[in-house]
């Protein structure tokens, strides 16, 4: 029983971390039609110079501020200079996310040499807490519990705010949103920007929880494009079922079918495209 | 223009040393990876990131039949080749549920499963390590193929059949109903195409074609891994398509020869090829969308279209 709790609270954890991921993707693909194939990449740079961060300064909310601008920076950069120059044109824009990621990648082997590398938590979570009868990492429930923060806080902004308002106009009819006088290059800036943001986010957070190292990043790709095509496209509350799934599956995997684990997290995928195309929560 | 290349393909190995043929070889066979790929990128117009897949299901299923089934080179070759268009009509029935940029993301999360299965089922696969099997064919009257001469005719003789085959296939009416696919496939399912069927079968062709390449590759090198079902794999697969030009096939055999040249000589020089394959990439669609192919055309029209200027006369056209 202690073992499932344990197992479970790990998905959790582990599936928030891919929501934070996951939802800038999906945001992006719904609204911009841009499949940002270099969003493993952005996680694993941010993750990187937060290692850095904390070598240097010992801090590691420093080092969480310099992920997460890490993060916005190179989005806001990839999109102002090639995603805007290719505007329209998705498939060119999937293949230069292709070519983003991959010198990003070649990058980060050039400045951090391959090494895989921690970061430990900070002292305040670093110790284990009692739960439910089991000793569970401080840090991971700190990891839930800020995915569930930016969950929350990004359906109260979606749903209630003007901001969310204009968003979610764009995504739906961009030709719509032109003619209201909506500033479309700038939402899709900013859009963009936040979701290699989160991304950033999220590799400072993650990285004391998975590790970094070179290859990360093609490996939590594929698991960001399940989440996005098992929950919907553009949907915030399908990406929360998508990522705890694909989190939950994941640890149960590893716990029982080793050999098999990474291939059975396509399972849902293939049974919700024979099911449902639409994926589980389509914002149509 | 063909008859040329085909002259010097027969003829120039025969002034290089071992290690260049072995290039020369790779370039056939990802050619013939590239050209495979074509097939759905330039003529069917869906862009698969999993291509990778069937080259990797392709050099794994030889070389498990050549190591531990004690297989010859022919009948690993044809189980593999049933293995990759079981894989093929297995990953086609989920990936055509869907097009465009969620087809993308299903075909390269596909071909990471396989990844993830190969990396971790060392038993089966030898996980990171990969498998190594001597596995070059014995041709009757011929013996085996052992030198890199040798065996780069080989793999001539099977790029020409290829490249004949797939000719062939895209002037005919089926080809040329993935064409139409790609222009409008509402448009053919109203004139009474059962356009489901016709893309399932642009997709097994270009697995089959595909995997193929993958027990070509295994065979040259006598060593397959995990590296051969990696994104990188699919990427630059894609990539050997866009540069010479999608919807061409010579430009993906093209393309396939500009990346595997310059992959070989970068390497020796240093090891920022990553680098220099996402670089490309970048200029690639920036600067060149109707690749090398298409500059060529243009070329050649500008060329055309010169001529009877600077020859004082005219144009017929």
């Amino acid at each position: 029983m202690q073992f499932w709790i344990v197992q479970t609270l790990n998905g959790v954890a582990y599936g928030m971390l891919l929501f934070l991921l996951s939802i800038g993707l999906s945001l992006v693909l719904g609204m911009m039609q841009i499949a940002n194939l270099a969003q493993g990449a952005f996680y694993l740079l941010a993750s990187y110079v937060g290692y850095s961060v904390v070598q240097r300064t010992g801090s590691f909310s420093l080092a969480l501020v310099a992920g997460t601008l890490t993060g916005l920076t190179i989005g806001l950069v990839t999109e102002r200079v090639f995603m805007r120059r290719l505007r329209g044109r998705t498939h060119s824009q999937v293949l230069i996310s292709v070519g983003i990621a991959l010198i990003i990648a070649d990058v980060v082997l050039i400045i951090w040499r391959g090494d895989p590398v921690t970061i430990r938590p900070p002292a305040l979570l670093a110790e284990s807490v009692d739960l439910w009868g089991v000793r569970f990492p401080a840090y991971r429930l700190f990891i839930i519990a800020c995915g569930l923060l930016v969950a929350v806080t990004l359906n109260l902004v979606m749903g209630r705010t003007r901001l969310g308002a204009i968003v979610r106009a764009s995504v739906d009819n961009q030709e719509m949103a032109r003619a209201m006088g909506i500033d479309i290059e700038r939402v899709f800036l900013l859009t963009f920007g936040f979701g290699s943001l989160l991304a950033g986010f999220a590799g400072v957070m993650g990285a004391p929880f998975l590790s970094v190292y070179p290859g990360l990043d093609w490996e939590l790709l594929p698991l960001m494009l399940v989440v996005v095509v098992v929950g919907g496209i553009g949907s915030i509350n399908g990406a929360i079922v998508g990522s705890l799934t694909l989190g939950l599956l994941d640890n149960y995997g590893r716990a029982l079918f080793p050999n098999l684990s990474y291939f059975t997290l396509f399972v849902p995928m293939i049974v919700i495209l024979a099911v449902r195309p639409g994926g589980l929560m389509p914002r149509r | 223009m063909p008859g040329l290349s085909l002259l010097g393909l027969l003829l120039i190995p025969a002034f290089l040393g071992s290690y260049p043929v072995f290039v020369l070889t790779s370039v056939l066979i990802f050619a013939i990876f590239a050209m495979s790929l074509d097939i759905l990128i330039g003529y069917l117009g869906y862009t698969s990131f999993g291509h990778a897949a069937f080259f990797g299901v392709g050099a794994y299923a030889a070389v498990i039949g050549a190591l531990r089934l004690g297989q010859s080179f022919w009948s690993s070759t044809l189980l593999a080749l049933a293995a990759v268009v079981l894989v093929a009509v297995v990953f086609g029935a989920i990936a055509l549920r869907t097009a465009g940029l969620p087809f993308i993301m299903i075909t390269l999360a596909l071909a990471q499963a396989l990844w993830g299965l190969a990396h971790r089922w060392a038993s089966v696969t030898g996980g990171d390590n990969g498998l190594a099997a001597a596995m070059r064919p014995e041709v009757p009257f011929v013996g085996h193929l052992e030198s890199s001469h040798a065996y780069y005719y080989f793999v001539l003789a099977v790029f020409v059949a290829v490249v004949a085959a797939l000719s062939l296939l895209v002037r005919s009416p089926f080809g040329l109903s993935w064409r139409g696919i790609r222009d409008s496939e509402i448009r053919m399912q109203m004139v009474g195409y059962h356009t489901w069927l016709h893309k399932y079968v642009a997709y097994i062709t270009s697995a089959f074609f595909g995997g193929l390449a993958g027990i070509l590759n295994a065979s040259l090198t006598g060593f397959v891994s995990p590296d051969t079902l990696t994104i990188g794999n699919s990427a630059t697969a894609i990539l050997m398509v866009i540069l010479g030009g999608p919807g061409t096939l010579v430009g993906a055999a093209l393309g396939a020869g500009v990346i595997v040249v310059m992959r070989d000589i970068v390497s020796s020089v240093t090891e920022r090829w990553t680098l220099v394959l996402g670089f490309t990439y970048v200029v690639t669609v920036m600067f060149i969308p109707g690749g090398l192919m298409g500059l060529f055309g243009r070329l050649m029209m500008r060329i055309d279209s010169a001529a009877p200027l600077r020859a004082g006369r005219p144009s017929a056209r």
